[in-house]
């Protein structure tokens, strides 16, 4: 484990260098240790994100001062009380399981622009990319580029595709797309590179409800395909 | 209880100090990009600190408010006018029903932060009722003020009951009042400024010429900046390795270097995640300074230690405390 500075008033926790290499035992470590460092309350913590390999813990100098009773060395006083409270739990310390979340998607050609290209990329048909897509059990990595986006990992090889050279300037809520060797959906109206394969009528990201989004780092997700009319009737 | 938009002007938009607590899940900080200069300002009109206010770029913003109200603003070069009469930063005017506000195209620096007795009174979204422009939620209906725009405002400190004497109370007895804030908080702007940073979470993956480039180059911002973050222009910034990098946090201040060397300083509405390179943060103490860069501005980058940039952040907290301090003794 590292500890780096992000500037005066954050810093970054690396838990693990890789993240491809073992997923599933990288997404575990860091979650455990969001956890670890949630639990911990140190002083002057703000808040606390995790992201593939790391957590980022932002925190208010001043209230960190007032606990350590020291001006200098905040940095240091942090990342020990961080090292102190992300010491490797015993097995046996069972963590809760993931939850599983099923989203339904669906593969409509309307819905669909890059199927093609995926498949063409895959060298197998549209049918069989939609198969792959919606067999696999994913694991959401991370939330970011917008409030809500899940990064996730678990793609078959197969159908790994690279991001579109050309983004798009508009990308409509919901699209479920394939970048490189992972999977997302967007959750608003934006901008993005994406191979869009298909859409899910649920929404991601909704400022009004607590907590706002539909997933989180950590979670299962599985596609279930549904058809157009399901769409539209799930979708109301 | 309200103000008119009359023109929006170039780009305004409702701001607080942000929102914390949500980047978990994606959610930007959005809030003034000068967190202090919002600060100051509603600490002179006797708001809580954290009270909205509006965020105003390149000026052109007219309003014309329908009650009393007390307001001051901070920021670059701005000339603004209420009436006819002129409104230095850092002061504190006085509006009566039916009065006209007025900023003006800047001379140095792009922003300003105008707070109003009261404050503006939007829903709290997830905490906060800064805008979020990104994704399109918070401040008014989560988009830039328009022409026609009817801002609600909060009812002034000290105007019920008990104390609608503070609301005549002699401070400002005048229209425009001469006590002021200390000029580098509320005129921040520089044309061309130094900004001082510490080393980023991936400086060991630069060469030491780029190093090197980074602090002795002037570099030019970009006109396509925005509330994301500042493109700059020079000479490019190339990496010793070109090992792809696993996305992780990124805050204002981050100074990160995409393929094309180019960097980028972001602000407020920036991503909470990032890929590219973080070769440099911006302390937080001239992030005021940062928000200001406009097009054709040119940067300088000047390199501290991370105990200096704590003591400069915990000596200017200590200093808005007597400032503090220093008003409510005004104020009784």
């Amino acid at each position: 484990m590292e500890i780096v500075p992000l500037g005066d008033s954050a810093l970054i926790v690396r838990v693990r260098e890789q993240f491809d290499d073992a997923p599933e035992e990288t997404l575990n470590e860091v979650l455990q240790t969001f956890q670890q460092l949630r639990g911990a309350a140190i002083p002057g913590m703000i808040e606390l994100a995790p992201a593939y390999t790391s957590v980022a813990a932002f925190f208010d100098p001043v209230d960190v001062v007032k606990a350590s009773g020291t001006a200098s060395d905040i940095f240091d006083w942090l990342a020990a009380r961080i090292g102190a409270a992300t010491v490797p739990k015993r097995r046996g310390n069972r963590r809760s399981a993931p939850r599983t979340v099923e989203i339904p998607a669906c593969y409509d050609p309307d819905f669909a622009p890059d199927l093609d290209e995926v498949a063409r990329h895959a060298q197998i048909s549209t049918e069989q990319v939609v198969e792959l897509h919606s067999a696999a059990d994913y694991r959401v990595a991370c939330i970011g580029f917008v409030p809500g986006f899940p990064f996730m990992a678990g793609l078959p090889k197969k159908i790994a595709t690279p991001r579109r050279s050309n983004p798009r300037k508009e990308i409509p809520p919901g699209a479920v797309g394939i970048g490189g060797a992972q999977t997302g959906i967007y959750p608003l109206r934006s901008p993005g590179g994406w191979n869009l394969i298909g859409r899910t009528p649920l929404k991601l990201f909704d400022p009004t409800k607590d907590p706002p989004v539909l997933l989180r780092a950590g979670d299962r997700v599985r596609f279930r395909a549904i058809t157009r009319e399901e769409f539209e009737s799930l979708k109301r | 209880m309200e103000m008119i938009v009359k023109r929006a002007g170039f780009f305004t938009s409702v701001q607080d100090l942000g929102r914390t607590g949500f980047r978990e899940f994606g959610v930007s900080t959005s809030g003034a990009l000068d967190p202090l200069a919002l600060r100051v300002a509603n600490l002179l009109v006797s708001n809580d600190e954290r009270v909205a206010g509006l965020e105003i770029t390149l000026g052109g913003l007219q309003l014309r408010f329908n009650d009393e109200r007390i307001i001051a603003w901070c920021g670059g070069e701005f000339e603004v006018e209420i009436g006819s009469q002129s409104l230095p930063a850092g002061h504190v005017g006085r509006l009566q029903a039916g009065d006209e506000l007025k900023f003006r195209t800047p001379q140095i620096g792009c922003r300003a932060w105008l707070a109003i007795s009261g404050g503006v009174d939007m829903p709290i979204v997830l905490g906060s009722r800064s805008t979020d422009l990104r994704a399109n939620f918070g401040g008014l209906d989560g988009r830039a003020l328009r022409d026609g725009d009817v801002i609600p405002l909060g009812p002034r400190p000290g105007s019920s009951a008990s104390a609608e004497a503070t609301a005549d109370r002699p401070i400002p007895a005048t229209r425009i009042s001469s006590w002021t804030a200390p000029h580098d908080w509320v005129s921040p702007a520089k044309p061309n400024p130094i900004l001082r940073f510490l080393r980023g979470a991936d400086w060991t993956r630069f060469n030491a010429l780029t190093l090197q480039l980074l602090t002795s180059e002037l570099l030019t911002a970009s006109p396509d900046s925005d509330r994301m973050g500042v493109r700059l222009t020079g000479p490019e910034l190339p990496r010793a390795d070109n090992v792809d990098l696993i996305s992780e946090a990124v805050a204002p201040g981050t100074v990160q270097v995409p393929p094309s060397g180019h960097p980028i300083l972001l602000l407020g509405d920036c991503q909470t995640i990032g890929g590219y390179p973080k070769i440099a943060q911006v302390i937080t103490v001239d992030l005021g300074m940062a928000a200001q860069v406009r097009a054709g501005d040119r940067v300088r980058f000047s390199e501290v230690s991370l105990g200096d940039a704590h003591q400069l952040f915990l000596q200017r907290e200590r200093s808005l405390e007597r400032f503090r301090i220093g008003l409510s003794l005004r104020d009784q």
